[in-house]
């Protein structure tokens, strides 16, 4: 039901809308395809029909002598320019690096994957340029090559191999945490009870509103260059492109991100369509431009998740758990894309031991390198995987021992009083209330009523259940110290520069880069509280490389927790600034000066100065402290965080299933999650329901299928089932239970992925227990996504 | 998409002397046709609008017989009175843009193995008329995207006998929403007429087992317990044949309950 909001209307914890919408629901945003330029050409580019393949000729001259043809690239173009790196250098247990192959811009020698692009055409329009990539396509031999698509295949596969030079198609086998192994295998091999589970974290395709688009633009006058992109991480993409693949200095480069139409991840990446409309530019001294076709968006677009877990649980046959074990194959496709490694290792194994006092914990992961698109973050990265391995494998062990799923969870649950506490995978929970947030979901899901409205499903022929998933993840990614042992090659802070104008209103330039998340709302909000103006004096900029300090982009729920904080401290430095100018003009001590609701005052007096008059005075500096003070009143502050933020919720998933049809409907959905505290609750709300879309669109809907050839079955909104309203219930969200994060002077955690984190286990747990409550005890497990007929077939199977 | 020429005639006349150039092709909603073009799967050099035609437009009921001319939008049957389950079954097309354009004779001549109209015009008998001849609808479903037209002959309207009582089941494909399978039951008199799409190879047939099961009995037990072989029945992503024979049974179960 819509939900009342509270009565607060600015400032810190206020619903207020979003400012951007009212551009973006009127069609008067700037996207990357919006811009048009002057003398711009279009850009198309070829991608391989087969999975794999040796290259042996691409005949250029006729495409090259049809009309508005400009220029050809082909893999030779760029063979001599760097790769796309991997951000993150994972080691395998037996200390070995991860194996690192070329990511070119274009293809060179082999193709790898349907969709991998090999060769670009830059015509005067895009239809010239389509035509000529056809005719491209056709004149070009590729040799076809054995497919590599079943991951666990691959990795047994000695003869076949993605990289000629990678022998087994591992990427790495890693251990985490490896010293502990014997001891956990100790633990098993005594344990009164093991629960084992299969389990498959289907593959998924991000489907952002706006395909991935790009324009590069050349200056020869000056040598610059310029690129607009859809990033979700500006500073990150120039950096990757100007000094890993182009060579060109950074400060030559301006990166540019407009207004982007989501994420989920798939534009945390740099992709090499970037790095050709750049060089292409330059060649032609034309403004060069390419936008994906849908098609292209499913074939070349990061994937997410795609990994195959067994999980054991070794418990007490109380239900207290002993220890977890597990082994997953991660399939990173055909490349590594930018954090393809660290995804299924340290934002998965890490979060094994779920908010749950297991002494011990084992994770195995091997990555695995197919014929299929790259892999890499989607909404969640790796804790969606590890959330749904625990909550489904702690529910089995219930079944298995008769015991309640919600009073195992209580009885294994951290306490608030064990905190700060050291998991057994690494890391240092700051603070949390398990318990609160699990009472909560009860009282809100009335599961007290359960049984008749399970009773009412029944007299219609229905089956009726209820899941639980009680998960925790760890966001604000960020301390650097800490991702920098664990084999980061980037730090993970995030910076922010307040500028106040002369005329009082602030320009706030943050790293955080908003691709549909609201920033420029909350960060207004954030800063308003805090210095005491109207949210309206200011404006949020970001996505810009030549306007911004610097930031490490939007992802992993980080933007507030840790851009928000270089904010905040960035507004502190200003406030204490503006002290030194009031003391000054008051003819006080700058001990005795208080700032409070934007004015700055001498304690105990009726003296006082506004924040327009300090802002004046800095920049007209008549009456002003110049010896000791610079005139200007504009502060950057960088800030990196000493430790991750540990959301944790709890959700229950009530669901109805057809048992003719296998037909699942969520009935209701429930969501009792602790953010720390709320900057904007509609914000937080609206974060949480499109989370939880799309985890039930993992749960329910969504696959991805390569068939053995490599061809992507999936391909389009024929075959690939999104979520659709008509599939998803209203949410009851609640948010009231609030632990504040301990080591961020906001107190905030982070709360764009735990919808998708949390939702997937409760979906499947629901349709498990309706089905057992409706006799089918015979069912352990569904894979999901839990379509129809998957859920026939078990039924009938 | 490749470029072409783009006619929009007032008349039948005009429309056919239109579609005997060379590369031309009719175009109603474009709701199939334009994404086939999209996708460079269809390249018509002319497209011949037949949605300007006044006479192919509109519902009219007359002595029992819903008309349809074949350039109306499913929205608009969708809102039609006199034949709901026909309604009902046009309103459950896509979403309201599809239904906005989209229309009964596209969808008719396209005749997609998925589409919802053929299991209406099938188990109806109704008629479809074009502006050669008037075929009857055992004999215009010829299997997957195939039809008793000839080139250059378009559909104009389709007429169909109001059933006594009959109803539409679908069982949307998750992605596509297109019916994985879909049941239009049509009872006249002691007649029953079952017509399933989106579960055969042969696109759209009548399920004459549930037939004579349901002029025995008009009762959704009659069909409920009945065996549909899985022979030549579709297998993709979404369903096994398995599957979609089980479906059979209980979309026509559906439909006599709700009809
Ligand atoms: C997102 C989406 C969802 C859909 N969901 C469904 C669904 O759930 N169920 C369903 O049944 N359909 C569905 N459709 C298809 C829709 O109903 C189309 O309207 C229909 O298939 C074609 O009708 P049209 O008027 O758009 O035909 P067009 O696309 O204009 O034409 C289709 C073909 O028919 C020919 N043609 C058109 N009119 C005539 C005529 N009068 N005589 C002879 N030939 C003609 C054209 O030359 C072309 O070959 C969906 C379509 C989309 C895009």
């Amino acid at each position: 039901m819509p939900k009342d909001f509270e009565a607060k209307t600015t400032g810190i914890g206020a619903p207020m809308k979003r400012r951007e919408d009212i551009r973006f629901l009127t069609g008067r945003g700037v996207y990357t395809d919006d811009i048009k330029l002057a003398g711009q050409t279009y850009a198309v580019i070829v991608r391989s029909q087969v999975a794999h393949g040796r290259i042996k000729a691409i005949r250029t001259e006729a495409a090259a002598a049809m009309e508005g043809v400009l220029a050809i690239f082909t893999g030779e173009d760029f063979k001599d320019v760097g790769g796309n790196p991997a951000g993150w250098l994972i080691k395998s247990r037996n200390g070995e690096p991860m194996r690192e192959p070329k990511r070119p811009v274009l293809a060179h020698g082999k193709v790898r994957h349907v969709g991998d692009a090999y060769a670009a055409v830059i015509a005067e329009t895009y239809e010239q340029g389509r035509a000529a990539a056809q005719q491209l396509a056709d004149d070009t031999d590729i040799e076809e090559l054995p497919a590599i698509i079943d991951m666990k295949a691959a990795a047994a596969d000695a003869t076949n191999r993605v990289h000629d030079e990678i022998p087994d198609n591992l990427c790495y086998d890693w251990g985490w945490i490896e010293d502990n192994r014997a001891a956990v295998e100790e633990v098993f091999a005594r344990a009164p009870h093991v629960t084992t589970l299969e389990l498959v974290n289907n593959r998924l395709i991000p489907n952002a509103m706006e395909p991935r688009a790009s324009i590069g633009e050349y200056f020869p006058g000056t040598g610059d260059y310029k690129l607009t992109t859809t990033s979700q991480n500006p500073h990150l993409t120039r950096l990757l492109v100007a000094a890993f693949v182009l060579g060109i200095p950074e400060n030559k480069l301006t990166v540019v991100a407009p207004d982007v139409g989501g994420g989920f991840g798939s534009k945390i990446y740099h992709y090499g369509e970037e790095a050709l409309v750049l060089a292409a530019a330059k060649r032609l001294g034309r403004p060069v431009r390419w936008t994906a076709e849908r098609s292209e968006s499913f074939l070349s677009d990061a994937h997410g998740r795609d990994h195959v877990t067994k999980i054991e649980l070794a418990c007490e046959k109380d239900g207290t758990f002993l220890a977890f074990r597990t082994e997953t194959f991660a399939n990173v496709g055909a490349y590594l894309s930018n954090f393809a490694t660290v995804t299924p290792t340290f934002l998965h194994g890490t979060l094994m031991a779920g908010p749950y006092k297991v002494p011990h914990v084992y994770v195995n992961v091997k990555t695995v390198f197919t014929n299929t698109a790259p892999v890499d973050a989607y909404r969640g990265a790796g804790r969606p995987e590890a959330t749904f391995s625990l909550e489904r494998v702690v529910d089995q062990m219930c079944r298995e021992l008769g015991l309640d799923a919600f009073e195992v969870r209580r009885k294994n649950f951290l306490t608030p009083d064990m905190f700060p506490y050291t998991t057994p995978v690494g890391l240092v929970y700051d603070t949390g209330n398990y318990q609160a947030t699990l009472d909560k979901v009860i009282e809100m899901a009335d599961v007290a009523g359960f049984e008749s409205r399970r009773a009412a499903s029944a007299a219609k022929g229905l089956l009726r259940g209820l899941g639980l998933s009680t998960w925790i993840e760890a966001c604000g990614i960020a301390p650097s110290h800490l991702v920098g042992i664990l084999g980061a090659r980037v730090g993970l802070y995030d910076a922010a520069t307040v500028r106040v104008n002369a005329t009082g209103n602030i320009s706030i330039m943050v790293g955080a880069h908003s691709h549909g998340q609201g920033h420029e709302t909350v960060f207004a909000q954030v800063a308003a509280d805090r210095l005491g103006v109207p949210e309206s004096s200011i404006e949020i900029v970001h996505g810009d490389t030549s306007k911004i300090p610097f930031g490490m982009g939007s992802y992993g729920s980080r933007s507030l927790a840790v851009c928000g904080v270089a904010m905040t401290k960035a507004i502190d430095k200003i406030i204490a600034k503006g002290k030194k100018i009031a003391a000054h003009m008051l003819e006080a001590s700058e001990a005795d000066i208080t700032f409070e609701a934007g004015k700055f005052a001498v304690a105990g007096t009726d003296k006082a100065k506004t924040f327009g008059e300090i802002a004046f005075s800095a920049y007209v500096p008549h009456n002003y402290p110049l010896e000791t003070l610079e005139p200007g009143l504009e502060e950057t502050a960088f800030y990196d965080p000493a430790n991750f933020t540990y959301p944790a919720g709890a959700y229950l998933c009530e669901a109805e299933v057809d048992p003719e049809t296998g037909k699942v409907t969520i009935e209701a959905f429930h969501c009792a999650d602790d953010f720390g505290n709320v900057m904007n609750p509609m914000i937080v709300e609206g974060q949480v329901h499109g989370g939880v879309g799309q985890g039930i669109g993992q749960a329910l809907l969504e696959s991805t299928t390569y068939d053995e050839t490599g061809q992507l079955l999936t391909g389009s909104y024929m075959d690939y089932a999104m979520p659709r309203a008509s599939d998803v219930p209203f949410y009851n969200v609640d948010y009231s239970c609030q632990t504040p994060c301990t080591h961020n002077p906001l107190g905030v955690k982070g709360c764009g992925e735990a919808g998708a984190i949390g939702s997937p286990p409760a979906v499947v747990n629901a349709v498990i227990d309706a089905l057992h409550r409706g006799g089918h005890t015979h069912i352990k497990h569904i894979d999901m996504p839990v379509s129809p007929q998957r859920v026939w077939a078990a039924i009938n199977g | 998409m490749q470029n072409f020429d783009f006619v929009k005639p007032a008349s039948v006349a005009e429309a056919v002397a239109a579609l005997g150039t060379s590369g031309a092709q009719a175009l109603s909603g474009g709701q199939t046709l334009i994404g086939s073009m999209k996708q460079n799967l269809a390249a018509p050099a002319v497209l011949v609008s037949l949605t300007g035609i006044a006479a192919l437009k509109g519902v009219s009921v007359s002595g029992g017989v819903m008309s349809i001319g074949a350039a109306t939008p499913h929205a608009e049957v969708a809102k039609a009175s006199g034949f709901p389950g026909l309604s009902s079954l046009a309103g459950g097309i896509g979403d309201p843009a599809v239904r906005a354009r989209g229309t009964i004779g596209g969808s008719l001549a396209n005749n997609d193995p998925a589409a919802c109209y053929p299991s209406a015009v099938l188990a109806c008998g109704a008629t479809v008329v074009t502006n050669r001849r008037e075929i009857a609808a055992d004999d215009y479903f010829q299997g997957m995207f195939t039809t008793a037209l000839e080139d250059g002959e378009i559909i104009t309207a389709v007429r169909f006998p109001i059933p006594e009582r009959a109803a539409y089941a679908k069982f949307e494909q998750p992605a596509s929403r297109f019916s994985l399978t879909g049941v239009f039951v049509a009872k006249y008199g002691a007649k029953v007429r079952v017509a399933v799409t989106g579960a055969s190879n042969d696109g759209v047939f009548r399920w004459t087992d549930g037939e004579d099961a349901l002029q025995a009995s008009y009762d959704p037990a009659a069909v409920k317990g009945l065996k549909v072989s899985p022979d030549g029945l579709i297998a993709d992503l979404h369903g096994t044949p398995a599957y979609r024979a089980n479906l059979v049974a209980v979309m026509t179960a559906r439909a006599v309950a709700a009809s």
